[in-house]
């Protein structure tokens, strides 16, 4: 039984989760104009994409908020992270903790509509920030990309040997010098592995993006999804394939970073 | 350097009105509701190399993160060298420490492990590699200098993790189960060398072990502490000979407790009337009245075992060797006596052709009546 079962399953598995993306990508390669109808091989789509303004705008606004918001979100999730695991009580820690995974669960839809709330009504109080754009949608980003890399660097600091810390202010290094010579360096790779995700997540992201986002900033997959209402076209199979590309090294690269994080314990 | 100073013969915790370098006055440090260590009080002196000795739980790892800084006793205070540590951080003491887990920084290689600490004191980074290397060679690794800690052994790291703590020139070194990580027989050859290290430098040590091989060869005194109280202090032969209770009899070394009250007190010897033994003879100790409960205790090397009926011994009983076990330089055996009491007993290999007294061999056994310890408690 066990002989066929298994390898059954996983070819079933396999195929559900992947044939959707490979029938994309061979597409992408497609020589007829029509999606669904193959008419030989040929990276046509691929050079008509290079010549595209638009998605190439686009993609490159999707890059600098991709950018910007991992980083920021990298800086703050590792303090939010740091501050749960080094400091055992503190006025809030209860609500810190619960709350700092919330975004994580939060329909996007949400998140989305409680952000423009926020922009439009802090625009009206503070006059800040001016119109939505380029900035909103980094700061939105921003604050759910912090909940993963929280998450990540939460669990690398618990497994972290609190020794090691101890051990730096028992050689004359003060709290702030044990950080940036002892903490941080260990967790580095968690810390990129965060970054990682949080690029990919930034760049992936439609329904925030849409809500927060002001004329002349439009990201990439905002365009992508205004583009398939009018019919989906070879090139956006194009684009997706090079996504795909992009968010797979991303990821690989995340998992072996994580991977041997844990395997070097430390 | 100074002057080598040897521990051992200065003993200075005998004189009276030494100052003690040390010293650890009604601390107490509870977690929660968990009190971890209770009222101790304790007093260290200068080139003392002091053992804390418990099993796990019994507080010495507490007691000497507060020593550290790591930890704030509840209440009492600890003074080192005559300074109060009460609001000292860990990063201004006078104090380094050498962790179970070794702690090496691991993306630091050994030469910059060994001389963070230095650099941090403001050192210059030429004479702070200088110091750390003249430190490696003195733990003999100044070969690996350029490894990271996890291209070592644990042997290795183990060295690299001393020279760390002991490059700053503290004036008390604190040391986390030092050898715990380590076999066997390395542990045996490192037990020596930190002797001598210590010795040389002449800085104080403070070890924390659980093992009372390790305490008895490393120390000039131990501690024994139980239920985050100390239970008795002295040097290694009080503690083994002279034991104020049950449980520090029992717990270093093993041991014979045998039950029972006294009966007589004369001059020149006394008795006690035990439940195992019947009465036992023994010289008098003070402080006794007649029909106080005791516990007589006698190390299993104290017994005599003998095929024939002693001569002139008070006290000789007969039994039959129950369980042997060789163990080359020693055997140790279990001798039940007509009465159902199991003894255990253990006699020395020191003749090679020897015919060795074996299973459910008919045995007297006896004993000397300065071999008996009475306790109290």
């Amino acid at each position: 039984m066990r002989g066929w079962f298994l390898p059954l399953a996983v070819a079933f598995g396999f195929i559900f989760l992947y044939a959707p993306i490979i029938s994309l990508v061979v597409f992408s390669f497609n020589e007829s104009r029509l999606v669904t109808v193959w008419g030989g091989f040929s990276t046509r789509w691929y050079g008509e994409l290079l010549r595209d303004r638009q998605i190439l705008g686009s993609a490159w606004i999707s890059l600098q908020v991709a950018f910007a918001s991992a980083t920021l979100a990298t800086v703050v999730g590792t303090l939010g992270a740091f501050v749960l695991t080094r400091f055992s009580s503190f006025t809030g820690r209860l609500l810190l903790t619960g709350m700092i995974t919330a975004p994580l669960v939060m329909p996007e839809v949400i998140t989305g509509l409680s952000l423009l709330l926020l922009f439009v009504s802090m625009e009206l109080t503070l006059g800040w920030p001016a119109g939505r754009g380029l900035t909103t949608i980094i700061i939105a980003h921003t604050t759910f990309c912090s909940a993963f890399v929280a998450v990540i660097a939460q669990s690398r600091l618990r497994s972290m040997d609190e020794s090691l810390e101890e051990a730096a202010r028992d050689l004359g290094a003060g709290p702030v010098r044990v950080f940036f010579d002892v903490t941080l360096p260990v967790i580095a790779p968690a810390l990129v592995a965060g970054w990682l995700l949080a690029f990919t997540l930034s760049l992936d992201d439609l329904v925030i993006a849409s809500f927060v986002s002001g004329p002349g900033a439009s990201t990439l997959p905002m365009v992508i999804f205004s583009k398939v209402r009018l019919g989906v076209s070879p090139d956006i199979n194009a684009l997706a394939t090079i996504i795909i590309g992009f968010v797979l090294v991303a990821v690989l690269i995340a998992g072996w970073l994580m991977r041997r994080a844990l395997r070097k314990g430390g | 350097m100074s002057q080598p100073a040897i521990a051992a013969d200065t003993k200075p915790w005998r004189r009276e009105g030494v100052q003690p370098f040390i010293s650890v006055r009604g601390v107490t440090k509870r977690f929660d509701d968990f009190t971890a260590v209770s009222d101790v009080d304790l007093d260290i002196y200068r080139s003392e190399l002091f053992c804390l000795l418990g099993e796990s739980g019994c507080g010495k790892s507490t007691l000497l993160r507060m020593l550290a800084g790591f930890e704030q006793p509840t209440s009492g205070s600890i003074t080192i060298d005559g300074e109060d540590m009460a609001r000292v951080p860990p990063d201004r003491r006078p104090t380094n420490m050498m962790f179970q887990s070794y702690a090496l920084f691991p993306h630091m290689t050994v030469e910059k492990n060994v001389a963070y600490g230095l650099l941090r004191e403001g050192l210059k980074k030429s004479a702070a590699y200088e110091r750390a290397a003249e430190m490696l060679r003195m733990v003999k690794l100044e070969k690996l200098a350029r490894r990271k800690p996890d291209q070592l052994s644990g042997g290795q790291r183990q060295r690299v993790a001393l020279a760390r703590a002991l490059v700053k020139r503290p004036k008390l070194l604190l040391l986390d189960e030092p050898l715990g990580a380590l076999d066997k027989k390395l542990r045996e050859e490192t037990q020596f060398e930190l002797i001598k290290i210590q010795e040389t430098l002449g800085v104080t040590f403070i070890v924390v072990t659980h093992d009372q091989d390790e305490a008895m060869t490393l120390a000039t005194r131990i501690g024994v502490m139980k239920d985050g109280k100390i239970e008795q202090i002295g040097e290694p032969r009080e503690i083994y000979e002279t034991p104020n209770s049950r449980f520090v009899a029992d717990f270093i070394g093993s041991v014979n407790l045998f039950e029972g009250k006294v009966d007589a007190v004369a001059p020149d010897m006394m008795r006690i009337e035990t439940f195992e033994l019947g009465a036992v003879l023994l010289p008098p100790q003070s402080g006794l009245t007649r029909g106080q409960q005791v516990w007589g205790a006698v190390r299993p090397e104290r017994f005599a075992l003998s095929r024939s009926k002693p001569e002139n011994t008070p006290n000789t009983w007969q039994g039959v060797v129950e369980e042997m076990g060789y163990i080359g330089h020693m055997s140790q055996y279990r001798i039940r006596l007509s009465n159902g009491v199991l003894i255990r007993a253990s006699q020395s290999n020191r003749l090679r052709d020897e015919d060795p007294i074996s299973w459910d061999e008919k045995v007297w056994i006896s004993v000397q009546p300065s071999a008996f310890r009475v306790l109290t408690r």
